[in-house]
């Protein structure tokens, strides 16, 4: 694998904190991301992963903290403000579009690229050269992803791990700075694992794109992550290189279960 | 035999894109329109113009309109017959109020004002959706109606409430609107009105913001999340359904019945168009023409089929039966094919493309 | 001007003059809130076990209804009459749940609506085409003379319609909490699946419901018909019980009393008091317009709870 350089920070959460009623599902977390590596987020069920996702892009907003995304300080972060902003992201819960097609899909996530007026869309021919363009690109992305056989089906019809892979491209084709993948390889058969796997290297090596994943697979993560941060009971437990990470004894622990004493 | 797309391959994007991509397509979409357009007004007699073409080309534009806030948007609406009543009586008031503008300018402006009503009762459809919103949605049915009913000044201070539809011309002295256009002008113009706005209807859904509200139907939260601004997508789909609905309440009044009143757009309006749409297909703009054609022609069929074999049936009787008819279709169509005829259609077309050698 | 005045003066300083009158108006408005919220039980009862939003609950008062007058109207003494609309009700419940609810399980809840729009008109074709479709006068027995009571008079009937709907929601409380089944349809209403997996039979339990929805429906019919006559226009009425719900919140019982009550006396007074300047029946709209105002501000209504949503 080609040496990736790392670049300035590209997000930074600082002390964030996230309760539910009186339930916390984060407490005090605090880990940076450099651009163009590939971040994983580890814990055992519950640990705050998700929870750290939907933070990061704004669908859940947390009552202590800052996020600094590209340099701007907030105290939370806003979806539509998010997405337009460059950071994309794939659902543990797979949420595609069921009533479209893998290409209406996978366009959806062009939106922010697509300017034209609704009066340009009747009309047809307005914006008949945005549609192309965007449709080019789509295409590469479909390409990449070699999903070109799939394209007109609807996406309910889909096995999973096909709908894993369309999602990644709709999350793609937004062409993000940021992407944030939940668990990417849940459910999935070794050979889909694999196919993720080279997806998620190739997506960084081609496009540049820094990637935030959670996942379960330990074994994966090792591999092709950069740095990890372990989560558990929304605390951060260890953050580091993989190598780092795994003989860390509060981390064995978490995972082999001893008794909080 | 005949339906066969082996060997026509697309070149471009935009020929991938078209609205009907197979050659065979586009022949029989002529022949339709070649029909629709030179064949009906020289042969149909005066009672099919009248009472069946008129109101399948309205009904077909206001489940249009439904179509897209529900069928595209997911946002399922009671509230059409208010908003069709809204057209026809902003229209009327509209071509009172500025004898000059033109019927085609009136037609626009009142689905306008439409719009304009429709983002208001849509407000509220960014915190709620579902039956919560279909609730809602009710407030704008009964209340609108009322509106017309209760201030004279919408009538034009008529002391019966029922006022007839001013006479407008098109061009010269070919008139299109009240009682005294004939049958021929007024389905032609109502039959073009309805294919260009269908036309604009389909590039919107097959494009970006069709995208949009598709997504937010399908899933809303994701829709958020991958960035599609909720409030300004789903208020545009209440807009452009409401134009579309204002403008086919405007051509009830003015072509079809020749009388604007309120009483034409109760609840049971906003039903029947909502059934158009579910038996048609939610989600297809050629669903909204075949469940309009289904809804307008199964009565005519129901009053008259006993009578061709020789039973006789009581009018009341006749009416109950399409109720319960109409119910039991609903039933039948969610169960069996939710897409509606507009899917059996295409299934039939994937039948005959691989007629008569299936494998 | 003179609007402001009719709309902001005006009624206040009546119910000021008429103190006596307000009171008569708003306790009559009540108790047409008492029949609301029978309707709007029925619906709550459907969708707390099945997640269906019943539409049909309004044409279920009138089929009931016009099934109790048909019956009469051959001559059949009134218990033997309710007996037999029970079982039609309930033969009715078992058959929805066969023919509609079987087939559409685990549907979108949209989908599911709208095929209870379906069995509305379904309805409404079959009972007025079987029992005919003019006005039928009910007499249970209920006596409909007022009563004078400090100055305040108050027709019996709403009384006695006040008293029935009580011992009725009282005896459903005592189904929910007390019994087997009861604890059975509290399980399903939490969680479909998880009751399913300890083995409630669901299709059972919805045929249940569906039953307990149509005698409540025809309680209701029962009411609304000595009242009004039993006449197409309940399953019309019915659809007041639509605002009910969104004000008491889809899962909450004492949520659609309270809210039949809020609706029924506010459009009352509102028509009595502020109606004319609004050019009068304003009736038609108030209970939904009052419905889509609270929705903006509290849209799980006034019991349900708050929503968490999670991806």
């Amino acid at each position: 694998m080609a040496e990736r350089r790392f670049g300035e920070v590209i997000l930074a959460v600082q002390d964030i904190s996230l309760s539910f009623g009186g339930v916390k599902a984060l407490t005090s977390v605090s880990f940076e991301i450099r651009e163009h590596e590939i971040r994983a987020i580890i814990g055992p069920n519950g640990a705050g992963k998700s929870s750290m996702l939907n933070v990061i892009n704004g669908f859940y907003h947390p009552q202590e903290g800052s996020i600094t995304y590209k340099g701007v300080t907030r105290s939370r972060m806003h979806p539509h403000h998010a997405a337009s902003h460059g950071i994309a992201r794939t659902f543990q819960n797979i949420a595609l579009f069921r009533g479209m097609s893998t290409l209406d899909n996978i366009m959806t996530g062009r939106v922010h690229k697509m300017k034209a007026n609704v009066l340009m869309q009747a009309l047809y021919w307005p914006a008949r050269r945005e549609e192309v363009e965007n449709r080019e690109f789509v295409e590469h992305i479909i390409d990449f992803l070699e999903i070109q056989a799939i394209r007109k089906t609807p996406v309910g019809r889909l096995p999973y791990g096909m709908q894993k892979r369309v999602e990644l491209g709709r999350a793609l084709a937004a062409e993000p700075d940021l992407l944030l993948l939940d668990e990417p390889m849940a459910g999935m058969n070794l050979e889909e694992k694999e196919d993720m796997c080279r997806f998620v290297l190739d997506v960084t090596e081609e496009f540049g794109t820094t990637i935030a994943l959670i996942e379960h697979d330990m074994g994966v993560v090792m591999d092709i992550s950069d740095r990890v941060v372990v989560l558990d009971y929304g605390e951060k437990l260890a953050d580091g290189v993989p190598a780092e990470v795994r003989e860390d004894q509060a981390v064995v622990d978490a995972y082999l279960g001893v008794a909080h004493d | 035999m005949i339906y066969r797309e082996a060997g026509q391959f697309k070149t471009s994007y935009p020929a991938d894109r078209a609205i009907f991509p197979i050659v065979q397509d586009r022949y029989f979409v002529a022949a339709i329109a070649l029909a629709a357009f030179v064949a009906v007004p020289l042969l149909a007699s005066e009672y099919w113009l009248v009472t069946i073409m008129l109101p399948f080309l309205v009904l077909s534009l206001a489940a249009i309109g439904l179509n897209i806030l529900t069928g595209y948007a997911g946002l399922l609406s009671l509230g059409t017959g208010g908003f069709m009543a809204c057209g026809a009586f902003a229209a009327y008031k509209l071509s009172t109020a500025f004898p000059e503008l033109h019927i085609i300018g009136v037609f626009a402006l009142s689905g306008v004002i439409t719009a304009g009503v429709g983002v208001v009762f849509g407000i509220p459809s960014l915190r709620i959706k579902g039956f919560y919103l279909a609730v809602a949605t009710l407030a704008s049915q009964f209340f609108l109606v009322w509106l017309f009913n209760k201030l004279p000044w919408f009538t034009n201070y008529s002391p019966s409430g029922v006022i007839s539809a001013p006479p407008r011309a098109l061009f010269g002295d070919v008139f299109v609107t009240g009682s005294s256009a004939t049958p021929e002008a007024k389905y032609l113009f109502a039959l073009t009105a309805v294919c260009v706005l269908a036309l604009l209807a389909k590039n919107m859904v097959r494009g970006n913001i069709g995208r949009k509200w598709m997504a937010i139907r399908d899933m809303d939260i994701a829709a958020e999340i991958i960035g599609i601004p909720m409030l300004r997508t789903k208020l545009l789909a209440f807009a452009i359904s409401s134009f579309y609905i204002g403008v086919a309440g405007a051509m009830w009044a003015f072509i079809y019945t020749s009388s604007v009143e309120a009483l034409a757009f109760g609840i049971e309006r906003s039903f029947q168009v909502l059934f158009i749409i579910i038996i048609g297909g939610l989600g297809s703009i050629l669903g909204s023409f075949l469940g309009a054609a289904f809804i307008v022609l199964l009565p005519i069929l129901l009053s008259n089929a006993p009578q061709l074999i020789g039973l006789q049936i009581p009018v009341d009787m006749v009416t109950h039966l399409e109720f319960m008819i109409f119910g039991a279709l609903i039933i039948l169509f969610l169960i069996v094919e939710p897409h509606g005829l507009a899917r059996l259609w295409s299934i039939a077309k994937e039948k005959l493309r691989l007629w008569p050698f299936p494998h | 001007m003179e609007f402001l005045q009719a709309v902001f003066v005006d009624p206040f300083v009546s119910i000021y003059e008429y103190p006596l009158f307000f009171i008569e108006v708003l306790i009559g408005g009540l108790l047409t809130g008492v029949m609301y919220s029978l309707v709007a039980l029925g619906f709550v009862l459907i969708f707390k076990a099945s997640g269906v939003f019943n539409f049909a609950q309004g044409a279920m008062v009138l089929f009931a209804a016009l099934t109790l007058v048909g019956l009469m109207e051959y001559g059949l003494p009134l218990w033997a009459a309710l007996i037999i609309t029970v079982g039609i009700m309930v033969l009715l419940a078992l058959v929805i749940e066969r023919v509609v609810l079987r087939p559409l399980v685990n549907q979108e809840h949209i989908i599911l609506f709208m095929a209870t729009i379906g069995i509305t008109f379904f309805l409404d074709g079959f009972g007025q085409m079987i029992w005919g479709s003019d006005v039928k006068l009910l007499d249970v027995g209920i006596p409909q003379d007022p009563i004078e009571i400090k100055g305040v008079l108050i027709n019996k009937f709403d009384i006695w319609a006040a008293v029935i709907a009580g011992m009725l929601v009282m005896l459903l409380a005592v189904f929910f909490q007390r019994t087997r089944v009861g604890r059975a349809l509290r399980a399903v209403a939490d969680d479909h699946q998880a009751a399913m997996s300890v083995g409630i039979p669901l299709k059972t339990i919805w045929a249940i419901v569906w039953s307990v929805a149509g005698i409540v429906g025809l309680v209701a019919g029962i009411i609304w018909g000595s009242k009004l006559g039993v006449q197409f226009s309940l399953a019309l009425i019915a659809l007041k019980a639509l605002p009910v719900l969104i004000l008491g919140g889809f899962t909450s019982v004492p949520g659609a009393i309270i809210g039949g009550l809020i609706i029924g006396a506010g459009e009352k007074v509102a028509e009595v008091f502020w109606g004319s300047a609004f050019g009068g029946a304003i009736e038609d709209w108030f209970a939904y317009m009052l419905a889509l105002v609270f929705l903006v501000f509290r849209p799980q209504g006034l019991f349900g709870e708050k929503i968490i949503e999670r991806v």
